[in-house]
């Protein structure tokens, strides 16, 4: 059986750097995507901003890609296209993989793991809508698949539904395609993608969003007739005797993106309910030794120089020598973080360039970050603001300490 | 005292620009104000758009202006754009249109095409 010492499943960009960060050891390395193509998702997202911080260029989405995919391809790593991973099974000292391959089943042998599977959509199955089940009916990621890979446009009057990120900019690339966005409806009282999205995708084009309202019926009986929109309380709530009507012939759900851990729920990998991707320490290793995870799938980020960054943290980890034993240490973090990545720190890997990631609870302003390691403070940082849909991003020396106890991460009203 | 969010970066700095004096104040960095004081005179922006080829695997290639345009040529740019339909294989980068709607800035392609 072929045996690698590092085995990356998902050739986005987090696997695509994982990878290559990899092949800078001596260690073998394989790169499994189960599409055709390297890229992932950025394949399909020709809009602008991607690579401010790791190119410093505004680069769009397919650029970024095939810059990084040029990198990879002067590594030694091993790919695999077309290649699906069917299951994992622990073995001696690794784990062995099922593969479904052009050729037929293939198995093979991995030392360690390095997961970086991205993350999907939210469906129509998953939000509450009532009615029939008539064509027009997508999510933001299929409009833009239609749209960018495929050059066809479904759709001539369209509602959105939800404020992500991609609902905004597909709301903008079908205004300027000649299609009409009769509105985007946000359940939530704040909008959920980035301000910068709000400003240049829906008020350069006078496209209106409209907050606390949401699409509770679609009719039609081969394709979407309209829809029926409600006001929701504070509870998220249809408000009764708030029904309107809006005509259409498509409704773009935009309504959130769950990591994808099918994988690493069957190696019982424990997930982090608040992020939906695993527990991972500060070198992205999950609570499962030799199992890493990274990019979208260890949890949803805003830009993809992050998700590379995860992508390289986790390979940096999983190249260096087992220390053994792992010493972990839960970090706390106070009301105002939704979440926090890492979740742990382990006190036998590098301390010193700690990176990590939050973000907040609610839009708030004025606010201190402040990080004390059992009760000393190490840093603190100043917020003019901090909204939710904007991660966090801050690098910490924790090398100075001596077998803490007790991190805490605390968000507070500045003083 | 004029309000804008900074669309330069993810940061989103929320700015206020004074009308007549230009000042700038609430960036973290020199291109916030320089964004500022263009959103006030001209606003600007980068467009993204695919145009067509004749393969089947790609019928349509991604494309981007190299620079940023005015708000009031990007119609103009659009149209230039439905007019295009590419019939040879292209590496990243190939220039499209040059200088569009003269505005000193070329369209290229921003992903490859390899004609299969």
């Amino acid at each position: 059986m072929t045996r690698y010492d590092i085995v990356i499943i998902g050739g986005g960009p987090a696997g695509i750097a994982a990878a290559i960060r990899s092949s800078a050891s001596n260690k073998s390395v394989l790169l499994i995507e189960r599409e055709a193509r390297l890229g992932g998702i950025l394949k399909q997202c020709i809009h602008d901003g991607f690579g401010l911080s790791r190119y410093k260029e505004k680069l769009s989405g397919p650029e970024y890609a095939e810059r990084e995919i040029e990198k990879l391809k002067n590594t030694a790593v091993d790919i695999k296209t077309l290649t699906f991973v069917s299951k994992i099974v622990r073995a001696t000292n690794g784990y062995q993989l099922t593969l479904i391959t052009r050729q037929g089943i293939e198995r093979l042998f991995a030392h360690k793991l390095i997961l970086a599977t991205g993350c999907r959509e939210r469906t129509g199955k998953q939000v509450a809508i009532h009615g029939t089940n008539p064509s027009g009916v997508l999510t933001a990621g299929s409009a833009q698949y239609y749209m960018n890979i495929l050059g066809q446009m479904p759709m001539k009057r369209t509602v959105i539904l939800g404020s992500g990120d991609i609902g905004l900019i597909m709301a903008r690339r079908i205004t300027l395609e000649g299609g009409l966005v009769v509105g985007v409806y946000e359940i939530k009282r704040e909008p959920s993608g980035l301000t910068r999205n709000l400003v240049q995708c829906l008020n350069d084009y006078n496209i209106p969003l409209f907050l606390s309202k949401t699409v509770t019926r679609v009719f039609g009986h081969d394709r979407l007739s309209g829809v029926e929109i409600m006001k929701v309380d504070e509870t998220m709530t249809p408000i009764p005797g708030t029904e309107e009507y809006i005509e259409c012939d498509s409704l773009i759900l935009s309504v959130g993106l769950i990591p994808e851990n099918e994988i690493a729920e069957t190696l019982a990998v424990p997930l982090n309910p608040a992020t939906k991707g695993p527990y991972v320490d500060q070198g992205m290793e999950t609570l499962v030794d030799g199992i890493y995870s990274c990019g979208n799938a260890l949890h949803v980020s805003d830009v993809a120089d992050m998700v590379s960054e995860t992508g390289e943290l986790a390979a940096t980890s999983a190249i260096s020598i087992d220390a053994g034993a792992r010493k972990l240490i839960k970090i706390g973090f106070n009301k105002n973080i939704s979440y926090l990545v890492p979740s742990h720190l382990d006190c036998d890997k590098p301390l010193n360039k700690v990176i990590c990631y939050f973000r907040s609870s609610a839009c708030l302003t004025n606010q201190t970050l402040k990080i004390t390691v059992d009760g000393l403070l190490v840093k603190s940082i100043k917020y003019k603001h901090v909204r939710p849909p904007e991660m966090e991003r801050l690098l910490i020396d924790f090398s100075n300490i001596v077998s803490p106890k007790k991190i805490l991460f605390s968000l507070e009203e500045s003083t | 005292m004029k309000q804008i969010v900074c669309i330069v970066c993810p940061n989103s700095c929320h700015l206020q620009i004074d009308e007549k004096t230009f000042q700038v104040t609430g960036q973290l960095c020199s291109r916030g104000a320089a964004y500022a004081k263009q959103e006030l005179l001209d606003p600007k922006r980068t467009l993204t758009s695919s145009v067509k080829t004749i393969y089947k695997a790609h019928p349509v290639v991604s494309v981007r202006t190299t620079g940023e345009i005015s708000k009031t040529i990007i119609p103009e740019v659009l149209a230039a754009l439905r007019q295009i339909v590419i019939d040879k294989p292209l590496p990243r980068g190939s220039i499209i249109i040059d200088n569009v709607a003269d505005s000193g800035i070329d369209i290229i392609t921003t992903s490859t095409l390899d004609g299969e």
